[in-house]
């Protein structure tokens, strides 16, 4: 009954809204996150949920175009998207990249003045423009535990130094920069670099005291401050993806007085640290950090302004994306993400309008999308009476199944290990996989190449001979007859050893997982095998365990994915490259394929600009791959993505990060619906309060009554 | 009873190196530095490098627990289990292996928990109470036997059941409350009361069967038919004696849980979105941090050592004729 009274109180909103009454009319935008960034220092970020949020707050010199597809670099904070040139040996100017001579490439990156960083006490300066807390004590830091707790705040202009500064500290000793492996194969002595930071750093905390490298004394000959405005990086040889590097964070600028203000004694102990406090130029600052609970963006005061795109792809203006053209970024004031690890409160919150966007988890599939007579998906008609839309994608990432090419029986290049890996690869059916547990969300394999990147073909001409036949304008997966007569030539007769006249016994590795799906998941692996007459064993271990197998190549058949990091066939590709391998090499090549002609033919194709010639170089490749099978291509997962009515401009950008900026919301809209779809229902408490006077009056009747008949009706005290 | 403190207090220091020991063990028997390395570097693109680099950077490229590279007591002492227990016995937690000050977040995430563990705790112990004490009042009665019917029904279902019909039903249907998130201070009612009325369902089962069996046992002793005999009400006969009396065994089992209060609900935080105590653990042991397991262990056994001293101190509270010695 109080809580009645209390609900009642209320001012007329929904009673359970989740947000407080001052966020009503807000320009907001609602999201939640399921766990939280282990890193926001933008050289060790990595991950798809940390780059949800620093990709909004730092900005590297290119972006990803919104709309247009495929995916186009566009300047961000660069004036243009640079083109590089080519040095000799000697350091001299070579007329172009076919030229032998060859050895070095250079990008000028000129960057747009008047870029302000966002107010930040790292940049705070006393009367006499002295920076104001760059030379804590101790006792300074006693009552500081946030950085809220710094008062002043200042700013600054971006300048070149900042991108320099930010290449060399992929480098520290103390960062463990993800990218410092493969960057130091191409940036002109990042390497050496990287050993002359070590050893400085040693040599300081020998002499002790807290080590403190200002990165400022320590040129890095591959990347050059050129002007207040222009630097450059100088590679070995060729490398044309670096310039998607450069729409990833990594990249991105960092100042040094920044990094200097959070390596002060004292900071770190009180978690005040740039891992956890982010500092940039772009469209958004992070204002709360509380990742137990919410994190929020707020729009940055300094934001040198962008404007919406004003052309995209065919068919973007007839879906509205294009309504906005021209008009300035970012279209919300502030992003409020909320900690949501269950899929159940998070996905009912979105149907009652308190989270803008959402995805669809298995649980709530049917809830949201029917297939349709014509085998589309689509939404249910609940969903579209609410007005929610749907965004679909296919992700530009591929789950396989991979064969180690160093195991004595899957292994290999031979005839029988080849023509074994082929009848498996048919008789896994990954159709029927996607049907079963993704919904039928995900499209099946044809190689490692997913839609969306360069090389990947479509019908008849993109399917893999060895798996399927092209009939009737549709790939369709080669009878189990041809698998079992490849089996017959690889040796395995009806699924025994025609030599030994054993039976043919594999090894599946997989991390244990305890998910609902997994068994049933295990069940059909060892059926699919099972087809063959072939016995499947699934060696089940702990995520350690099982990277340390494939670490060592003791794994026999694995499952992994990859996802892209940029849009270039060569980011999936390199996954079969020879000396990429992971047991020689500690390289990204799970399965240790290495043929040696696909190799020459991936050197050769690596730095190629996308055209006919590259094509015909990656179908080349796919050919030797597919024949060869050293995985069972998988599938390439869907996306399927759901926002509300009054959530504009939503088209997936699968390489794009820094997104939040394109997103316009209706709060007049959004207000109003979330009334009507959450009016409280006020008589299950009634009937409650009744259920418990039912109960409670025939108690105390029958309380009465007893005390009445007892037997004695005492006048003795207690 | 200075005396009794100081000896527990004392045996205490061998049961938590044990404990200490324990969790090292375990923990490292599962995962590897390498592992814990690999875990915090991210997945992609991970050398050998990085990995030692990590390793020294956060004190594991030591050996664990005996260096035998070392000579005298350095053997002990520059090894990882020296050098990540010994602060722990001054409540010095340290950072995790992600870099964040244990001793905050504890300090951030206890209130929350709190929140909803005290009345969870204070309510259901009241309800569950009066509940036995009803059953008892009409024992043997149809009551009686439906109430305990309903109890084992009760208790019979899982907290997850409550959990997501709660959600369901109140959240989603009847839209009365957020189906979940977290407020600080006094608007923070509109998010715990969910929680909180569920803890107490999903409790009341196996707590008022509890205390009914413990309350029909003191009723059958003579003294209460002694009361009865000198014709005190009913009322007077169970609240006055028998609840008095069968105190000892409601203590030890709801003073011992008090300390632990802390440590929060993992299930009812993870749905309700509280940011307790209760997933710090499991997220910890998920990425891998040995610093927050080991810090996290550490306080839950010396919480249950408080407990269990409490618990004794309540007795001499509750019956003049224990003495602590």
């Amino acid at each position: 009954m109080a809580i009645v009274v209390l609900l009642a109180g209320c001012d007329g909103r929904p009673w359970n809204n989740p947000y407080p009454a001052s966020e009503d009319a807000g320009n907001i935008l609602y999201a939640s996150f399921e766990e939280r960034p282990k890193h926001l220092d933008p050289a060790r970020a990595y991950s798809a949920t940390e780059y949800e949020f620093i990709a909004q707050i730092y900005e590297p010199p290119l972006q990803y175009h919104y709309l247009k597809r495929p995916y186009t670099l566009v300047p961000l904070t660069a004036q243009q998207v640079p083109e590089p040139y080519y040095l000799d040996q000697q350091g001299k100017r070579v007329r172009s990249a076919d030229d032998a001579r060859a050895a070095y490439t250079v990008y000028q990156i000129d960057i747009r003045p008047g870029i302000r960083y966002q107010p930040h006490p790292a940049f705070a300066r006393d009367a006499a423009g002295q920076l104001l807390y760059h030379h804590l004590k101790p006792e300074d830091l006693a009552s500081r535990h946030t950085l809220a707790d710094f008062p002043e705040r200042g700013a600054r202009e971006l300048v070149a130094e900042d991108y320099v500064y930010q290449i060399k500290r992929l480098a520290h000793p103390q960062i463990n920069s993800p990218i410092l492996g493969i960057m130091s194969e191409y940036i002109v002595g990042l390497r050496d670099y990287a050993a002359t930071l070590e050893a400085a750093y040693q040599r300081q905390a020998a002499a002790g005291g807290k080590p403190y490298l200002d990165l400022r004394d320590y040129p890095l000959a591959g990347v050059q401050v050129l002007g207040r405005y222009s630097y450059s990086i100088t590679l070995q040889g060729k490398y044309p993806q670096l310039l998607y590097w450069l729409a990833m964070p990594f990249f991105a600028p960092l100042p040094q007085e920044v990094e200097h203000f959070y390596a002060q004694d004292g900071m770190a102990a009180r978690n005040i640290t740039l891992d956890w406090y982010p500092v940039g130029t772009g469209p958004y600052q992070l204002t709360v950090n509380n990742p137990n609970r919410q994190m929020v963006l707020e729009r940055n005061p300094n934001f040198h302004g962008e404007s919406y795109p004003a052309e995209g792809d065919a068919g973007d203006r007839e879906a509205g994306l294009l309504a906005d053209a021209g008009r300035p970024l970012p279209f919300v004031d502030r992003v409020v993400f909320s900690l949501e690890k269950e899929s159940i409160p998070y996905w009912n919150k979105f149907l009652q309008g308190y989270y803008d966007r959402s995805g669809i988890s298995s649980d709530n599939f049917d809830q949201a999308i029917r297939t349709a007579g014509d085998g589309d998906m689509r939404l249910t008609d609940a969903m579209v009476t609410q007005g929610i839309r749907l965004n679909t994608a296919v992700n530009t990432s591929t789950m396989y199944i991979g064969f180690n090419m160093i195991d004595s029986v899957v292994g290999g290049l031979g005839e029988r290990q080849r023509k074994l890996r082929q009848a498996l690869s048919i008789a896994l059916d990954y159709e029927e996989f996607i049907s079963i547990f993704a919904n039928g969300r995900g499209l099946a394999a044809q190689g490692p190449l997913p839609p969306g990147i360069f090389g990947y073909r479509d019908g008849a001409s993109g399917i893999n001979p060895q798996v399927y036949d092209w009939i009737g304008g549709m790939a369709q997966r080669k009878s189990l007859e041809v698998a079992r007569q490849l089996l017959v030539e690889a040796g395995y007769p009806g699924g025994l050893d025609a030599i030994s006249g054993r039976p043919l016994v594999l090894h599946l590795d997989i991390p244990a997982s305890s998910g609902p799906d997994d068994k049933a998941r295990l069940d059909w692996y060892r059926k699919q095998f099972r087809k063959l007459n072939i016995q499947l064993i699934i060696r089940n271990t702990d995520y350690n365990r099982f990277l340390d197998k494939m670490d060592k190549g003791n794994a026999q058949i694995y499952i992994w994915g990859w996802n892209a990091d940029y849009p270039d066939p060569e980011n999936f590709l390199f996954l079969l490259y020879g000396p990429n391998g992971k047991v020689k090499y500690h390289g990204e090549n799970a399965s240790n394929y290495h043929n040696a002609e696909f190799d020459r033919l991936f050197e050769q194709m690596k730095n190629m600009a996308n055209g006919p010639e590259r094509q015909r170089i990656i179908d080349q490749m796919l050919q030797i791959a597919r024949v060869d099978a050293p995985w069972i291509w998988g599938m390439h997962p869907k996306s399927f993505a759901l926002s509300h009515r009054w959530y504009h401009n939503s088209k997936p950008n699968l390489m794009a990060n820094n997104t939040l900026k394109y997103v316009r919301i209706d709060p007049g809209l959004r207000s109003e619906l979330r009334r009507q779809w959450n009016r409280p229902v006020v008589w299950p408490v009634w009937v409650m309060v009744a259920g418990v006077l039912l109960l409670i009056v025939p108690a105390l009747i029958a309380y009465r009554r007893r005390e009445r008949h007892a037997p004695t009706h005492g006048t003795g005290r207690d | 009873m200075g005396a009794y403190l100081l000896r527990r207090v004392f045996y205490a220091v061998p049961i938590l190196l044990g404990v200490n020991l324990l969790t090292f063990m375990l923990f490292f028997v599962v995962n590897t530095p390498d592992d814990m390395a690999r875990m915090q570097l991210g997945m992609k693109h991970v050398s050998p490098e990085a990995i030692a680099s990590w390793k020294q950077a956060h004190g594991y490229d030591r050996p664990l627990l005996i260096n035998l590279q070392a000579r005298g007591m350095d053997t002990v002492t520059e090894t990882v289990f020296f050098d990540k227990s010994l602060r722990l016995f001054a409540f010095q937690f340290g950072q995790s292996d992600s870099g964040r000050d244990i001793g905050y977040e504890i300090g951030q995430r206890m209130m929350p928990s709190l929140a909803v563990a005290i009345p969870v705790f204070v309510i259901g112990l009241l309800v569950n109470i009066t509940v036995a004490m009803l059953l008892v009042f009409f024992r043997a009665s149809y009551l009686d036997i439906g109430g305990v019917v309903l109890l084992v029904v009760l208790m019979s279902i899982s907290s997850l059941f409550y959990i997501i019909g709660g959600q369901y039903l109140v959240g989603k249907l009847f839209q009365l409350v957020p189906i979940s998130g977290f407020a600080d201070g006094v608007s923070g009612w509109r998010f715990i009361m969910l929680p909180v009325a569920i803890g107490v369902v999903s409790g009341l089962g196996s707590g008022a069967r509890w205390y009914r069996t413990i309350f029909l046992e003191e009723g059958g002793k003579d003294y209460v038919r002694t009361a009865r005999a000198k014709g005190l009400s009913e009322l007077s006969v169970l609240f006055k004696h028998v609840l008095r009396n069968a105190l000892i065994p409601i203590l030890t089992g709801a003073v011992v849980v008090l300390p632990l209060l802390f440590m929060g609900s993992l299930i009812l935080e993870s749905f309700f979105g509280i940011p307790g105590l209760g997933s710090y653990v499991i997220d910890a042991i998920n990425a891998q941090d040995f610093s927050i397991v080991r810090a996290m262990v550490f306080l839950g056994s010396v919480l249950y050592i408080v407990g269990l001293v409490l618990t004794d101190i309540s007795y001499t509270l509750a019956d003049p004729r224990i003495r602590l010695t």
